[in-house]
């Protein structure tokens, strides 16, 4: 390093012109594959799945909507194909996609904010409270009105990060690191258990007969059922958590590096703390809300995500929007495909996650958040 | 007043009504000076580099700061593998707007940030596979791009091998000389605040402090009722330069000879 004192101000031609071709490159240069990934995967998941319709037919059907008058032969359709390709199918798929986003950017967010790579919605407690917010929102007899459902659920998602925040400062003197997995653990449980209670004991505003399927998509996360009014309501929260975190995703930078850290660059730590929490809370209550907790999906793909593109949040967190999106449609469109009887997204992507996160978690052994 | 200059007046601390961890320190620093906090261990320097910082509020007195200030902590990890060049970037965090993202020409004040500190050539490296000194090096180039006319440092040497403490020393003497940057740096080896230093504070507890210019308050005497050591003034020729510093007198192998003949 001492070599470097004489060189000060010389031209560093070769260093420096390197340097500066990485920086000619957009940050969205490299998510850009799995935006093309997606949006493919949301093409096909609509074609395939479990109500045997032609492939060449549902493809018929499908650009039959934008091409003009002629180019189809819409009186060859089955009026069932028709509605499963046009109306049935839809809607899953983009609550699907959606609930992919959200978790895969609100997870970015978590981590970053919280200085932690092992922390997720699902492990912090805000996926529990969103499910209370929302169970206790149907106790209370707002079942027709899904706004009240999403406030209730946004407050119980809120609330349960701010005690596991609370919980983790009181017993490790700063909200991240160990103390903070051990108090979103705690948190979570208990949120969970309140759901579980509310739906066990019955209640009179909710579709009776349903007992089964409505702790299954609480407390596992289910896409059927899906319907527009499902789908306006995730996208409204999906896309305007989204474009929140998209702008502030530089400034995840500068908070990973600690309050104090933070501070003497001049941010309002303070202010953008309580900014993401509001977000991430309205983006994973809009995703509860319609799908019911969906574990591990917010913990893993920001961590593929950064195996791929790096830990600059300016690439993260895109990435990790599209890769959330192709995880999440993937898990559910291989559930209503392939597996006979379809298994909850929630089960399966635990399957899948928790090997994986073992793994990364073996990898991130030598890395400087367990000392932080 | 002009940018850079820095003084506090009145200043106190305590974290429990009554127990002053130091009260009523004043001192004062100009533009391209160099100021050294001196104290053994709880004396409360990183209370003070807090309050300096403004990322603590003084339970009294005043710090009147003229122009912007950057921090450089001591050694830390990150959460998060940033290469050298994301970790300089974030010093543009105060010319980025709140939902905005650096643009093309922030990129290049934060490369030849790391041109001027030599490191340009690492600027693709992870901030964790480097060296301590060259960590430090990363974070005052952070403190140039952000165009801060104060930079304080919290034991900016404590983690370093010999090498690297000149490295770091040299380039606090550059940068204070060259830039015309004020510095502020808790130290614990008061040769260092003795290379460098313009003024130095010596906070010997509660009331009790001496502050002023460095060859005047680093004196044998001072140091030796700050650090209940016995110190040392040394002169010397070392290529043809006088060369002046104060050594702590250590002597462990007498005192536990005594220590056992006590017993």
């Amino acid at each position: 390093m001492t070599d470097s004192l004489p060189g000060i101000g010389r031209f560093l031609s070769n260093a420096a012109s390197k340097a500066r071709l990485r920086l000619s490159q957009s940050p969205w240069t490299k998510p850009f594959p799995l935006a093309v990934i997606l949006f493919f995967l949301t093409i096909t998941s609509l074609l395939i799945g479990s109500y045997p319709v032609p492939l060449w037919r549902a493809l018929d059907i499908m650009t039959g909507y934008f091409l003009p008058a002629g180019w189809t032969d819409p009186s060859a359709w089955d009026l069932k194909e028709v509605a499963v390709v046009t109306i049935i199918r839809p809607p899953r798929v983009l609550v699907a996609v959606m609930a992919g986003i959200a978790l895969g950017m609100s997870g970015t967010a978590l981590q970053g904010m919280m200085r932690n790579p092992l922390v997720g919605p699902d492990l912090v407690g805000v996926s529990s409270g969103a499910a209370f917010g929302g169970v206790l929102g149907l106790w209370l007899g707002f079942i027709e009105s899904q706004v009240l459902i999403l406030a209730m659920a946004v407050a119980g998602a809120c609330g349960a990060l701010l005690f596991t925040m609370a919980l983790a400062r009181m017993v490790g003197g700063k909200s991240d690191g160990l103390p903070l997995i051990l108090a979103g653990f705690f948190v979570g449980a208990f949120f969970m258990a309140l759901v579980g209670l509310l739906l066990s004991v019955g209640n009179p505003f909710y579709p009776r007969g349903q007992r089964t399927y409505n702790i299954a998509y609480w407390l596992l996360g289910i896409f059927r059922g899906a319907d527009p009014a499902k789908v306006w309501l995730i996208a409204a929260t999906t896309v305007a958590g989204g474009i929140i975190l998209m702008s502030l995703r530089w400034r995840l930078n500068l908070l990973s590096l600690g309050d104090l850290d933070a501070k003497s660059l001049g941010i309002d730590v303070r202010k953008l703390r309580w900014l993401l929490i509001i977000t991430v809370s309205l983006m994973v209550a809009g995703q509860v809300a319609v799908s019911g907790v969906v574990a591990w999906v917010g913990l893993i793909v920001p961590h593929l995500a950064r195996l791929l593109v790096g830990p600059d949040h300016r690439r993260l967190m895109p990435t990790s929007a599209f890769l959330g999106g192709v995880f999440v449609l993937g898990l559910d469109s291989f559930t209503r495909t392939v597996i006979w009887g379809e298994i909850p997204v929630g089960v399966l992507s635990g399957f899948i996650g928790t090997p994986l996160i073992c793994f990364l978690f073996w990898k991130t052994k030598t890395k400087g958040w367990n000392e932080s | 007043m002009s940018a850079g200059d820095f003084s506090f007046s009145g200043l106190g601390h305590a974290y429990l009504p009554e127990q002053w961890i130091f009260r009523n320190y004043r001192g004062e620093v100009s533009r391209g000076q160099v100021l050294s906090l001196l104290g053994p261990n709880g004396s409360g320097k990183t209370t003070l580099l807090k309050i300096l910082l403004g990322a603590l509020k003084p339970a009294e007195g005043t710090v009147m700061v003229h122009g912007q200030v950057a921090f450089v902590p001591q050694l830390f990890q990150v959460a998060f593998d940033y290469s050298a060049m994301d970790m300089v970037l974030m010093g543009r965090a105060k010319k980025v707007g709140l939902f905005s993202q650096p643009s093309k020409e922030d990129e290049e004040a934060a490369l030849c940030a790391l041109e001027k500190v030599g490191m340009a050539d690492m600027a693709q490296r992870p901030f964790h596979e480097m060296s301590g000194g060259q960590r430090q090096l990363i974070i005052f180039a952070r403190a140039l791009v952000a165009e801060a006319d104060i930079l304080i440092l919290d034991e900016p040497t404590s983690a370093l091998d010999l090498k690297n403490q000149n490295t770091i020393l040299q380039w606090m003497d550059r940068l204070a000389r060259k830039e015309h940057l004020t510095i502020i740096f808790s130290t614990h080896h008061p040769h260092h605040a003795y290379a460098v230093a313009d003024r130095a504070l010596l906070m010997l507890g509660g009331s009790n402090y001496e502050a002023g210019p460095a060859e005047a308050v680093l004196t044998e005497s001072n140091l030796a009722s700050l650090y209940d050591l016995p110190f040392k003034h040394i002169s010397y020729e070392y290529q043809s330069q006088a060369i002046e510093t104060l050594v702590p007198i250590l002597r462990p192998k007498s005192d536990v000879c005594s220590a056992s003949g006590a017993a």
